[in-house]
């Protein structure tokens, strides 16, 4: 275990390294990409810009850019061109956004696809499995953006059931909380509902199968425990995988777009509006943040891997 | 008389798919007293599996049909309900499976799937199952049974897997105990030891044995009374010596034809039954083995009853219309060998 910890460590430090290198050389690449004159504002004059430049270091080369940008993010001091504010600051008033964001809804996905693709296992060729099959694929179809536009129109807009955007931070009103993240949580749910509930239904379908199965129903299980205790839970494993990437994917900004449409202060508009205006110093954060993040979860993955199943040998 | 166990009668499983029915058992009768082993012989997709896991019930599902019954202790297994049946697996009706890698759930402990089983037909504390499994596992021979409860099954070797599976279907002394196949995936030296134990325990808790396998050696080494399956039906049955001495279906013949022995001259080849067995799903009417038997005749159009023929003798019973004199010269193919005639087989 000690021997795992350290070894995931160092390829974590490198794989981070190694991504900030490759989102900072990607702007050098861009043509007429010129931040001191993003930084300077429209109209300022070649003398303003030249100060910009020296005052940031962009005059110097960009490996030095690199290595000065990477001191002041690590050290907290990176500010960002648009709003000349510290970055890591803002990450950090932005993310108990996100949090509430993503891990609700993690939360409510993973539960509904269990249901759903046990349903539609135990219940398959029949019309529920159908029905439900076809919703997930629709699930898995459907844009994000125009589910959570759809979601907005009809529940927000025309029933006015749910406000219609923002957020409430939970320390003020646990209810006003969640009474605005309910129509954000559900639209990013939706598509992993879809996903999950068809992968988990076939991996159940295969399982079903297995001699030890047999062996379960042969011993005089009663059927209900045969499933939760054999086939479902080995039926879970590769849900394990996916959902350690998922999960983390979206904690480190990929829920921007349902960010963006709700109006959510979280990690994903943040970085989608620097993507919008070429502010490096918050990307080269939020490539590291979710690095971090997908890091840390492939690991926990297979911790988790090591737990569930006894032949797994955590290794480096 | 022997306490009478299991009572088939004209089985019939067949199951729905898209290329039509199969009839994986069409006709399958036997018995099985307490204390006798009968072996179920036959070569794959003959249905003797499907036999043996249709008596636990483990067959059924939406495309499966039945026929015929089967009754332990004289009630009816075929048509029980789920809970009925629940309660018989394990406890009154064990299985050993034929691979003891893939029957042994990997993620959980080897004691812990013994403890279950116990657990699900006996109201006791975990302590006193666990306790009667170290017990248990000591009986079939597993060394240091305490430490190895708490071990999965790939800590095991096949020999100590196969001893596991025993074990736990020994735990609750069910009447019947079904081994399938038991010894196919194992080393041969292993095999002799397994059998050995499963005849041993059998015989102390005084349990009927239904031993499903293709290996002759090993029905000659196990078997009381043995029944041939051909195709979905039982073609000949008897006790050991009538089976092996005084065959009298033609497919007997053939599967005792094609044994390598070892305290005879060695053919330049060794006999094999020429052709395929039939198809499931189109099978030939009458006679299943007519396609494949040199001493067809007219008269193999028709489905032979299972009748007795020799001496009127109600425990050895066969399927084929030759007459019991013409079988006994048939049936040698060279002095005091019993084989299948190989160069008359019409194609």
């Amino acid at each position: 275990m000690a021997r795992f910890i350290v070894r995931r460590t160092i390829s974590a430090i490198a794989l981070l390294l190694a991504t900030s290198f490759l989102v900072f050389s990607f702007f050098e690449l861009i043509p007429n990409y010129n931040p001191a004159r993003a930084i300077a504002g429209r109209n300022a004059n070649q003398t303003t810009v030249d100060q910009v430049a020296k005052k940031f270091d962009l005059d110097k080369p960009f490996y030095v850019q690199y290595v000065h940008t990477m001191k002041l993010i690590f050290t907290g001091q990176v500010i960002d061109y648009q709003n000349d504010l510290n970055v890591v600051d803002q990450f950090k008033t932005r993310f108990p956004v996100t949090l509430s964001l993503v891990v609700p809804a993690a939360m409510i996905w993973l539960v509904v696809s269990i249901l759903l693709g046990s349903i539609s296992a135990l219940r398959v060729g029949r019309l529920t499995d159908r029905l439900v099959m076809v919703g997930a694929i629709v699930g898995v179809s459907v844009p994000i953006f125009l589910l959570a536009a759809l979601l907005l129109y009809l529940f927000a807009y025309k029933l006015t059931w749910f406000p219609n955007t923002g957020y409430t931070h939970f320390g003020d009103s646990p209810t006003q909380w969640a009474y605005h993240l309910i129509l954000p949580w559900i639209s990013i749910a939706v598509l992993s509902i879809g996903f999950y509930s068809r992968v988990l239904r076939s991996n159940l379908l295969d399982t079903v199968n297995q001699d030890y199965v047999r062996t379960a129903r042969a011993k005089g299980l009663s059927q209900r425990r045969v499933f939760r205790r054999y086939v479902l839970r080995n039926s879970l494993m590769p849900i394990v995988t996916l959902f350690g990437l998922d999960f983390a994917l979206l904690l480190g900004g990929a829920a921007l777009v349902t960010e963006t449409v709700f109006n959510l202060p979280g990690i994903g508009q943040f970085e989608a509006s620097a993507i919008g205006n070429l502010d490096v110093p918050p990307i080269l954060v939020g490539a590291i943040f979710t690095a971090f993040f997908v890091v840390l979860f492939s690991a926990i993955t297979d911790v988790l891997y090591a737990v569930l199943d006894p032949r797994v040998r955590l290794t480096g | 008389m022997a306490e009478r166990l299991l009572d088939v009668e004209d089985l019939q499983v067949a199951f729905a798919t898209e290329d039509g029915l199969v009839r994986a058992v069409d006709g399958v009768s036997f018995t099985l007293d307490r204390g006798e082993v009968v072996a179920i012989v036959g070569e794959s997709g003959s249905g003797k599996s499907v036999t043996a896991m249709t008596l636990m019930g483990l067959t059924r599902g939406p495309n499966s049909r039945f026929g015929g019954s089967a009754r332990l202790h004289g009630e009816e297994l075929i048509t029980a309900s789920e809970d009925k049946l629940q309660r018989i697996r394990g406890e009154e009706i064990a299985m050993i499976f034929q691979d003891p890698i893939s029957s042994l759930s990997p993620v959980h402990r080897i004691g812990d799937q013994i403890v279950e089983q116990i657990r699900a037909h006996e109201k006791i504390s975990k302590a006193a199952a666990l306790d009667r499994t170290v017990q248990l596992m000591e009986r079939v021979g597993i060394p240091r049974a305490a430490d190895r409860a708490r071990a999965y099954p790939h800590e095991f070797s096949g020999g100590m897997r196969q001893r596991a599976m025993i074990a736990m279907a020994l735990s609750l002394s069910p009447g019947v105990l079904i081994a399938d196949e038991p010894t196919t995936a194992l080393d041969v030296t292993i095999q002799a030891q397994i059998l050995e134990e499963i005849r041993t325990l059998s015989r102390e808790s005084d349990s009927g044995v239904i031993f499903v396998t293709h290996d002759l050696g090993v029905v000659a080494d196990i078997a009381d009374r043995v029944v041939v399956m051909y195709s979905g039906r039982v073609v000949e049955q008897g006790t050991l010596n009538e089976i092996f001495y005084d065959p009298q279906h033609p497919y007997t013949w053939g599967l005792l034809g094609s044994v390598t022995r070892m305290d005879r001259e060695p053919p330049h080849r060794l006999p094999a039954i020429p052709g395929q067995p039939p198809s499931l799903v189109n099978a030939p009417t009458g006679c299943h083995f007519r396609p494949r038997c040199p001493h067809a005749f007219d008269k193999c159009g028709e489905v032979p009853p299972l009748e007795s023929h020799v001496n009127d003798d109600p425990g050895h019973l066969d399927r084929c219309w030759l007459d019991v004199a013409e079988k006994r010269t048939r049936r040698e193919v060279e002095d005091g060998r019993i084989g299948l005639k190989a160069n008359s087989v019409a194609a």
